[in-house]
């Protein structure tokens, strides 16, 4: 157990000591009820951030949707694409009962100042890319995210038991993708296992730095935001990853990769903080590229919100009248 | 530009014959685009039979701080359950 810290800033001790008393007995707690300042910012930034990769995490693979190799996979890949939408909107909606305006936070990612999953600055330069995303990326989202189903805090954890649904879909077109390519021609395999190597690592990113080096993991597990640290999780997603590869005939791209059989967690190399750094600070392959479709996209549909403004202004005119 | 748009409270009815429960919230210019919102956010997959949206104003809740007294009552009055009364052995009484 790490030392409890001491909610800064003017909260009454006697209020904290009822609120953690709450998340003791398992209580959900709801916006309106009295929560530390600093549970809300770390609601808050935790919240706008997943909110954020969900938005941002329609880039790499809208890159692919002209180019899917059938219409059948054209369909899944928008399907997909727009439930990443919603996502970021019911995460959006559920940060805003925090008292941030959604309009804020996304000036907070249009001007580059919000931070989101470092995964997405990664380039998608094959169709096995989709593939490896679906699998990967959304296999690592999903078990974090029904562990984030139990979050302490209502709004997040309902969003989260929506999204849960929604991805199994996600992860299963992926391996799919994989699988058929796997069992492709030598070219189409091949294309896959690039598309492994290339995604493994920094999927294993995704849950963030180890529990002893995360700034914020402690905090986070005491007020039971996070049920589970994020090594924990980690090792959760290699063990149910790795005899999936192996199902389509795929290698991990570690070669200390070995079972413990004791344990049963499947052990492996260490993972590269110094690349995760550099993309969190904003130097991966593709940060620029994504903040400015991003941009892009949000100025483009201008007009859009524009006229429906004005289409509900003449309405209202009109039924006054 | 305009500024947010006004929010709005979602529910959403499941089923035919059940009630309409609360999914979540859009942002929406006016009500019939909140609702078109709401469809696309929350029933992409055929979740619901009818939707609801409410200006989220609109809405007036209780507070949690008087959780306590306000729903107090409610909590006291054992005799508006069954359970309160006795009934004959061997005399079935309904479920």
């Amino acid at each position: 157990m790490s030392e409890p810290t001491q909610p800064k800033g003017s909260d009454d001790p006697a209020q904290v000591a009822a609120f953690e008393a709450r998340i003791a007995r398992g209580e959900t707690i709801e916006p309106k009820d009295w929560m530390p300042e600093r549970y809300r910012r770390q609601l808050v930034r935790m919240m706008s951030q997943h909110a954020h990769s969900e938005v941002v995490g329609m880039l790499p693979e809208g890159n692919w949707i002209t180019r899917a190799p059938s219409l059948r996979r054209k369909i899944s890949l928008l399907a997909k694409v727009q439930d990443e939408a919603g996502h970021g909107l019911y995460i959006y909606c559920g940060t805003e009962t925090l008292g941030v305006d959604r309009a804020e936070l996304i000036d907070q990612l249009l001007a580059g100042t919000a931070k989101y999953s470092s995964i997405f600055n990664y380039p998608t330069l094959t169709w096995a890319d989709m593939g490896a995303i679906g699998w990967l990326v959304d296999g690592a989202a999903i078990v974090n995210q029904t562990m984030l189903a139990h979050a302490s805090f209502g709004p997040y954890a309902r969003a989260m038991v929506r999204i849960c649904k929604e991805e199994n879909f996600h992860k299963r077109q992926g391996y799919e993708i994989m699988a058929t390519l796997a069992a492709g021609t030598p070219a189409q395999k091949a294309m896959a296992q690039d598309a492994l190597d290339r995604w493994w690592w920094p999927s294993l990113m995704m849950f963030g730095p180890s529990d002893k080096e995360s700034p914020n993991s402690a905090e986070l597990l005491r007020w039971k935001i996070k049920q589970k640290g994020n090594d924990e999780l980690r090792q959760r997603f290699v063990n149910l990853t790795v005899p999936q590869a192996a199902a389509i005939g795929l290698h991990i791209p570690d070669p200390l990769l070995t079972l413990d059989k004791e344990t049963g967690d499947w052990e492996f190399g260490p993972i590269d903080w110094n690349e995760f750094m550099q993309v969190i600070s904003g130097n991966g392959p593709c940060n620029r590229e994504r903040l400015a479709a991003r941009r892009k996209a949000h100025a483009d549909g201008a007009w859009v919100r524009d006229a429906a403004v004005a289409h509900a202004a003449k309405d209202a005119a009109r039924s006054a009248a | 530009m305009s500024g947010q748009w006004p929010l709005w409270e979602v529910f959403t009815q499941p089923a035919d014959g059940s009630p309409h429960e609360h999914a979540g919230s859009v942002h929406a210019p006016d009500a019939e685009m909140a609702l078109q919102n709401a469809r696309d956010v929350y029933t992409r997959r055929g979740e619901a039979v009818s939707i609801w949206v409410v200006p989220s104003s609109a809405i007036t809740a209780s507070s949690p701080a008087e959780a306590g007294p306000f729903f107090d009552p409610g909590n006291d009055k054992p005799y508006r359950h069954p359970q309160f009364y006795k009934v004959p052995r061997g005399v079935k009484s309904e479920e």
